[in-house]
C-alpha cells in the first residue's frame, strides 16, 4: 500500500495537521478527542514503522521527492523507531488521562489552544526522532520547545508564568548554541545531512571549527536535557505546569533531548571522537555522578511531590548521562533502557499525582496523608512507580540499574557502581517519605474524596503495570536497546 | 592580524553574541532580557550569512556568463531561524504581558521576592499543620 | 502445572482471599489456618515423593538470568520449616491478636501470608537473582508488620528496619550479585561454586565481604540494629518472622552463597572468611552480654537471636563439612527453640501484662505451663540434652576444633554459658523468687497459645531423637 511508504512523515503530519483542526472546530471536548485520535494514529504509525525497520532495516524517506543530500531526508533506524514508540505511546496514554484533568486545571477559554499547542509539542518531539537532517532537527526542537513554554505557562499557579519564562530564556540560549554549532559544522562540510556529515567529519576531526561546533552543540543539548548543572529551569517548570504537561514533558521531552545527544555524539560524530578524543566521557561521568547524588539529596527535602519528582528526574537524567559517558556497548544499552524505563516510571508517577491534584487540589506531601483510604488505585500506582524508581527487582527500574552497574564493572569503575547504588538508597528515602505518608498516616478528617474517574485510572494503571511487565519480561526492551546500541557503537554506517 | 579585516563579520558575530548574552544575564527587567535574547539569536544569523559568502561569488541568481555563485542555502536556513526567533520573542513577550498582569511587575528580583513570599506562605502552613497533628 | 509453584502460590492465594472476608474474623482466621495446614501437607508430600520436579522457570527478566526455582536439601529444609511453623504461629496469632485486641487484623494476616509466600520463594530460589528479588520483597512485605501498631515508636522502628535492610542490600548485595554475574557469567546455584579458578584472592575476598555485609538480615554486627527495633511488632511477627523466616532467610542466603556460589572449599581458604568467622565470634559473645543486661523480655530474646545467628555464620565461614552441617542444622533447631521462647513471652504478656524480666518474680506458680515450656525451650537454645539444640552446637564446636580455631571454640562455649545465664534467669525468678508485691491472681494464657508453644517444644525433643536423619539430610550439602 502506498500509504505505508509515507509512514515516516505521517507520524509528524498527523499531530501537526490536527493542531489547526482543533482551533477551527473550537470545541473543548472535540479538540480533546481530535488530539487523542491524532496521537493514537501516530502511535499506530510508529508501531508499523518499528515492524518495518525490524524487517527491512533502516528506512530512508525523501521529503518532497528531493534526493538527499540536497533534499531533506527522514531516516528511521531502530533507535528512532524506539523513540517514536516511546513518545507517541506515552502521549496517547497521557491524553487518555487528560480530559478531566485539563477541564479542571485549565480555564475554559484556553482548553482548545491548550490541545492545539500540545499537538504541536508532540509533532516537534516526533519530528526530532525521524529527521535525518541536522537543521531540521533544530527546527523541530524549537517547535516542541516553544510549545512547551506555552504549555507550562498555562499552569494554575501564577508561578508557572515565571517558571515558563525562565525555561524560555534558558531553552532559547540552548537552541541558539545548537544553531551556532550546526553553522560551524556546515561551514566546513557543506552539508546538513546526518549521513553526509558522518562521512565527511572524520577527516576534519582535528579542525578547530569542528571542535568548537561540537562543543556548542553538546552544551546546547545539555541545556535542553537538564544535564546538571544546566537543570535549573526544570524543577519549577515541572512543579507549576499543568499535571498533564508535567507528565508528558517528564516522560518524553528530556528523553528526546537525550536521543539528540546520542545522535550527535555517536552517529554524526563517532564514539572515538566524542568520548575518547574529546574529554566528554569524563565530563558526562562527573556531571552525571554529581547529578545523581546532589539532586537526590535535594529531592529528599521537598514537600511538594511534583517538585520532588522533578529533582528525581534530574538525578535520573544523571544516570543516563553517566551511562553514556561510560562509552561502551553495555553503557549505551543501559542508557537506552533507562530512557524507556524512566519514561514508564515518571509517566506513572506524574499521572498519579495528576489524579491526586484532580481530587485534592494540590500535590503537597501533607495532602497525601492516608491517600490509600480514598484513592487506593492511585496510591498503589504511586507505590509501583516509586519502587521502580528505587530499582526494586521485579520492576523496570531494576533492569536498567542492573545493566548500568554491569557496564561500570566491565570497565572496572567500581566507585561509579557505588554512586549508582547510593543514588538508589537515596531514592528509597525520598520515595519512602511519600509511601509512609500515603499508606501509614491517617487522613485529615475534612477530606472525603473518592477514586479518580476511570479514564484517569486506566492510563495510570497501564503505566504502572508496564513497570512490572518490563521488569519481568525484557525481550522487547533489552533486544531493542541492545541492537540500537550496537548500531550506535558502529557509528553512522548502517 | 592580517586576518582581522577578512574576519570582520565574525568579530561582529562575537560582539553581538556576547553583548546579547550579557544583557540576558545582567538585566533584571524581563523585556530587556528578551531584547538581549534577540540580539544573541541575531548573532547566529550573521554567522550563517557570513559563511554563505564565496570569494568573488555572485548573487545566487541564474545569469549567463557567471559560474561562481554565493551559497544560497544558509540564507534559506536563516529565514527559518528568523521565524523561530520571532516566535520565541513573541511567546516571551506574551508571557511578560501575563506576568505583568498577575504580578504587577516585570523586574526579576521583585518577582523572585513575591515568589519566595508565596513559597514561605505555603510552607509554615504545613509546619503548623504537622505541629497541630502532633498535639492531637 | 508445575507443583513447585504451589508452594509460594498457596500463601499468596490466602493473602488475596483474606481482604474479602475481613468482616468475618472466624472465616478469615479459618482460611489462614487451612492455608497453613494445606501448605505444610503440600510441601511434606512433595518433598517426600520421589518425583519432585527439578526446576521451574518463572520468567526471564535478564537474558541468561531467569527467575528460577530449584529445590535442594537446604532449601527443602527451610521451606518445610517455615511451612510447618506457619499454621502453628497462625494458631497462636489468633489467640494473641484477639487476646490483645489488636487493630487492623486483616492487614496483619494478609502481610503475614505474603511474607510466608516470599519466604517459600526464597527457599526455592535456584539462582542469586531470584534470591535477591525475594530477599528485597521480604523486607517490603514485613515492613507493614513491624509498623503494625502505627505508633510513633513503631514508625521509627520501621524506618530503621527498612533503612538498614534496604541500604545494605542495595549497596552491597546487589553490587556483589552483579559483580558475580560479571565474573562467572552465571548466577545459578551450583554445587562446588561458579567462579572460575582465575580470580585473584583479592577479588574473592572483597566479593565475600560484600555478600556478608549485604545480607543484613543475618544480623551480623555492625548491621544488627534493625532486629531489636523490629520487636515493636506484635509477638507472632517477632516469633515467626524475626526469629525464623526473616533472619533465617539472611543466614540461608549466606549458606547458599558459600556452598553454591563460592563452594565451601574455596571459602575455607579465604582470609575474609576467617575475618567474618571471628567477627561472628565477637558478635555472639557481645550479643549475649547485651542480652544479659536487657530487662525487656523481647529485647533480650532479640539479642539472643543475634547471637545464635552468628553461630550459623561462624559455622558457614569455617566451611568444613561438620561446621556447615552444624550451621544448617542450627538453622532448624534454633528455630524451634526460639519460636517457643517468643510464644511463651507473648503468653506471659497476655496472662500478666508484663514485659520485663524483673517483674516476673514469683509468677511461676500461677502460670506454670507457660514458664515450664519456656524453661524447656531455653534449655534447647542453650544446647543441653535432651533437646535438639545440642546436636547443632556439637557439630559447630567440632568444626572449630577441626580447623584449630580454638579461640572460636572458646567463644562458642563462653556464649553458651552466657545463654544459660540470661535465659534461665527468667524461669528461676518466676519459680523461685517470692513475689515482691502482692500480685493479683493470673490466669494462664489462652489454650491456643499454650498448644502452639507445646507443639514447638515437642519438636525440640523429637529432633533430639533424630540426629542421624538430620545429619544425613544436611550431609547432602557436601563441603569440606
Amino acid at each position: 500500500m502506498s500509504l505505508s511508504l509515507h509512514l515516516p512523515v505521517l507520524v509528524i503530519l498527523l499531530p501537526l495537521m490536527a493542531s489547526p483542526l482543533c482551533i477551527l472546530i473550537d470545541r473543548a471536548r472535540a479538540s480533546w478527542l481530535i488530539t487523542l485520535i491524532a496521537s493514537l494514529l501516530s502511535f499506530y504509525c510508529s508501531v508499523l514503522l518499528l515492524q518495518q525497520v525490524q524487517i527491512t532495516g533502516t528506512i530512508s524517506y525523501e521529503l518532497g521527492g528531493w534526493q538527499p543530500p540536497w533534499g531533506i531526508e527522514y531516516r528511521i533506524d531502530l533507535l528512532s523507531a524506539f523513540m517514536l514508540i516511546l513518545v507517541t505511546g506515552l502521549a496517547t496514554l497521557v491524553l487518555l488521562f487528560a480530559r478531566y484533568s485539563v477541564e479542571q486545571e485549565i480555564s475554559k477559554l484556553r482548553i482548545v489552544p491548550f490541545y492545539a499547542t500540545l499537538l504541536l509539542a508532540i509533532a516537534g518531539l516526533t519530528g526530532i526522532c525521524v529527521s535525518g537532517d541536522v537543521f531540521n532537527v533544530f527546527v523541530f526542537l524549537e517547535i516542541s520547545s516553544i510549545a512547551s513554554y506555552t504549555l507550562i505557562s498555562m499552569g494554575r499557579d501564577r508561578r508557572a508564568l515565571n517558571a515558563a519564562f525562565k525555561y524560555l530564556v534558558m531553552g532559547t540560549i540552548g537552541a541558539t548554541f545548537i544553531l551556532i554549532g550546526i553553522g560551524f559544522l556546515y561551514m566546513h562540510t557543506g552539508t546538513l545531512n546526518m549521513q553526509d556529515l558522518a562521512g565527511r567529519l572524520p577527516a576534519l576531526y582535528d579542525n578547530r571549527t569542528i571542535r568548537a561546533g561540537f562543543a556548542f552543540i553538546t552544551v546546547g543539548i545539555g541545556l535542553k536535557l537538564a544535564l546538571f548543572p544546566l537543570h535549573l529551569w526544570l524543577p519549577n517548570a515541572y512543579t507549576y505546569a499543568p499535571s498533564v504537561v508535567s507528565a508528558l514533558l517528564a516522560a518524553t521531552a528530556t528523553k528526546v533531548a537525550v536521543y539528540m545527544l546520542l545522535r550527535f555524539l555517536l552517529n554524526i560524530f563517532s564514539l572515538d571522537f566524542s568520548l575518547d578524543a574529546m574529554p566528554l566521557d569524563l565530563i558526562l561521568i562527573a556531571l552525571g555522578s554529581t547529578a545523581i547524588i546532589s539532586a537526590s539529596l535535594v529531592a529528599i527535602f521537598q514537600v511538594n511531590l511534583k517538585r520532588l519528582l522533578a529533582y528525581s528526574s534530574v538525578a535520573q537524567l544523571g544516570y543516563i548521562a553517566l551511562a553514556i559517558g561510560l562509552a561502551n556497548h553495555s553503557g549505551l544499552t543501559a542508557a537506552m533502557l533507562h530512557i524507556f524505563n524512566h519514561a514508564l516510571m515518571k509517566g506513572a508517577l506524574f499521572l498519579s499525582l495528576g489524579a491526586m491534584v484532580y481530587k485534592l487540589g494540590d500535590a503537597e506531601l501533607h495532602s497525601s496523608q492516608g491517600l490509600i483510604r480514598h484513592m487506593p488505585l492511585t496510591s498503589v500506582s504511586i507505590l509501583v512507580g516509586g519502587l521502580s524508581l528505587i530499582g526494586i527487582p521485579g520492576t523496570a527500574g531494576f533492569i536498567s540499574k542492573w545493566y548500568m552497574i554491569q557496564a561500570t564493572l566491565e570497565l572496572g569503575l567500581w566507585p561509579l557502581a557505588l554512586i549508582i547504588l547510593a543514588g538508589s538508597v537515596l531514592a528509597v528515602i525520598y520515595i519512602w517519605k511519600i509511601v509512609e505518608s500515603i499508606f501509614f498516616q491517617s487522613p485529615p478528617s475534612t477530606v472525603a474524596v473518592h477514586e479518580a474517574p476511570v479514564s484517569m485510572i486506566v492510563p495510570m494503571a497501564i503505566l504502572a503495570a508496564a513497570n512490572i511487565y518490563f521488569g519481568l519480561n525484557t525481550h522487547l526492551t533489552v533486544d531493542l536497546a541492545d541492537s540500537a546500541s550496537t548500531l550506535l557503537v558502529m557509528g553512522g554506517g548502517q | 592580524m592580517s586576518h582581522f579585516p577578512g574576519l570582520f563579520n565574525y568579530w561582529i558575530v562575537i560582539f553581538l553574541m556576547m553583548a546579547g548574552f550579557y544583557v540576558v544575564i545582567s538585566q533584571g527587567n524581563l523585556v530587556k532580557k528578551i531584547i538581549g535574547l534577540s540580539l544573541f539569536q541575531a548573532s547566529a544569523f550573521i554567522l550563517y550569512i557570513s559563511e554563505a559568502n564565496v570569494d568573488g561569488g555572485h548573487v545566487p541568481i541564474l545569469e549567463e556568463g557567471i559560474t561562481l555563485y554565493s551559497n544560497p542555502l544558509p540564507h534559506v536556513l536563516i529565514l527559518t531561524a528568523i521565524v523561530v526567533s520571532v516566535s520565541t520573542t513573541a511567546v516571551g513577550l506574551a508571557l511578560i504581558v501575563r506576568i505583568k498582569e498577575t504580578y504587577g511587575t516585570v523586574e526579576e528580583d521583585e518577582l523572585q521576592e513575591i515568589d519566595n513570599a508565596q513559597d514561605e506562605a505555603d510552607t509554615p502552613d504545613q509546619k503548623q499543620q504537622i505541629a497541630e497533628e502532633k498535639e492531637i | 502445572m508445575n507443583p513447585l509453584i504451589w508452594l509460594p502460590l498457596t500463601p499468596l492465594l490466602v493473602a488475596l482471599t483474606l481482604p474479602l472476608c475481613s468482616r468475618w474474623p472466624n472465616l478469615r482466621e479459618g482460611i489462614t489456618l487451612l492455608g497453613g495446614l494445606g501448605l505444610f501437607l503440600l510441601s511434606l508430600t512433595q518433598y517426600l515423593s520421589a518425583e519432585i520436579p527439578s526446576e521451574l522457570i518463572l520468567a526471564t527478566p535478564l537474558p541468561g538470568y531467569p527467575l528460577l526455582f530449584r529445590p535442594e536439601p537446604l532449601g527443602i529444609a527451610f521451606s518445610l520449616l517455615v511451612s510447618f511453623l506457619w499454621p502453628i504461629t497462625s494458631l497462636y496469632a489468633v489467640g494473641y491478636m484477639r487476646g490483645h485486641k489488636e487493630k487492623n487484623q486483616t492487614r496483619f494476616y494478609v502481610f503475614f501470608a505474603l511474607s510466608i509466600a516470599v519466604t517459600q520463594a526464597i527457599a526455592l530460589s535456584g539462582n542469586m537473582l531470584t534470591l535477591f528479588l525475594f530477599y528485597e520483597l521480604l523486607t517490603l512485605m514485613t515492613y507493614p508488620l513491624v509498623t503494625h501498631s502505627g505508633s510513633e515508636e513503631a514508625k521509627k522502628a520501621g524506618r530503621t528496619y527498612l533503612g538498614i535492610l534496604m541500604s545494605t542490600s542495595i549497596m552491597f548485595l546487589l553490587l556483589a550479585t552483579v559483580w558475580s554475574a560479571q565474573l562467572a557469567g552465571t548466577l545459578e546455584f551450583t554445587p562446588g561454586g561458579i567462579f572460575p579458578d582465575t580470580l585473584t584472592s583479592l577479588t574473592l575476598n572483597t566479593l565475600l565481604l560484600l555478600f556478608v555485609f549485604g545480607t543484613a538480615k543475618a544480623a551480623l554486627m555492625p548491621f544488627h540494629g534493625w532486629l531489636p527495633q523490629a520487636m515493636v511488632a506484635p509477638v507472632p511477627v517477632s516469633a515467626l518472622l524475626h526469629a525464623v523466616a526473616v533472619v533465617k532467610a539472611g543466614v540461608f542466603t549466606l549458606l547458599k552463597v558459600v556452598i553454591y556460589l563460592f563452594g565451601s572449599d574455596l571459602v575455607a581458604g579465604l582470609s575474609a572468611a576467617e575475618f567474618v568467622a571471628y567477627l561472628a565470634g565477637f558478635t555472639l559473645v557481645t550479643a549475649s552480654l547485651i542480652a544479659l543486661r536487657k530487662d525487656n523480655i523481647k529485647a533480650r530474646l532479640a539479642y539472643s537471636t543475634i547471637g545464635q545467628l552468628s553461630y550459623i555464620i561462624l559455622g558457614t565461614m569455617i566451611a568444613t563439612h561438620s561446621s556447615v552441617v552444624g550451621s544448617s542444622m542450627h538453622m532448624v533447631t534454633h528455630a524451634f527453640g526460639k519460636i517457643t521462647l517468643f510464644f511463651c513471652a507473648g503468653a506471659i504478656l497476655l496472662a500478666t501484662h508484663k514485659t520485663k524480666v524483673s517483674e516476673l518474680d514469683g509468677c511461676g506458680k500461677q502460670i506454670p505451663v507457660t514458664i515450664g515450656l519456656f524453661t524447656l525451650a531455653a534449655l534447647s537454645t542453650i544446647g543441653l540434652p535432651p533437646f535438639a539444640g545440642m546436636w547443632s552446637k556439637w557439630w559447630l564446636l567440632q568444626g572449630t576444633v577441626e580447623t584449630e580455631h580454638y579461640l572460636l571454640t572458646a567463644a562458642l562455649l563462653l556464649s553458651s554459658i552466657l545463654n544459660l545465664a540470661y535465659l534461665m534467669e527468667i524461669p528461676l525468678r518466676a519459680f523461685l523468687k517470692p513475689a515482691q508485691t502482692a500480685t493479683p491472681v493470673y490466669q494462664e494464657a489462652p489454650l491456643l497459645n499454650r498448644t502452639a508453644a507445646t507443639v514447638t517444644t515437642a519438636l525440640c525433643i523429637i529432633l533430639f531423637l533424630l540426629p542421624e536423619q538430620l545429619f544425613q539430610h544436611f550431609s547432602m550439602l557436601g563441603g569440606g
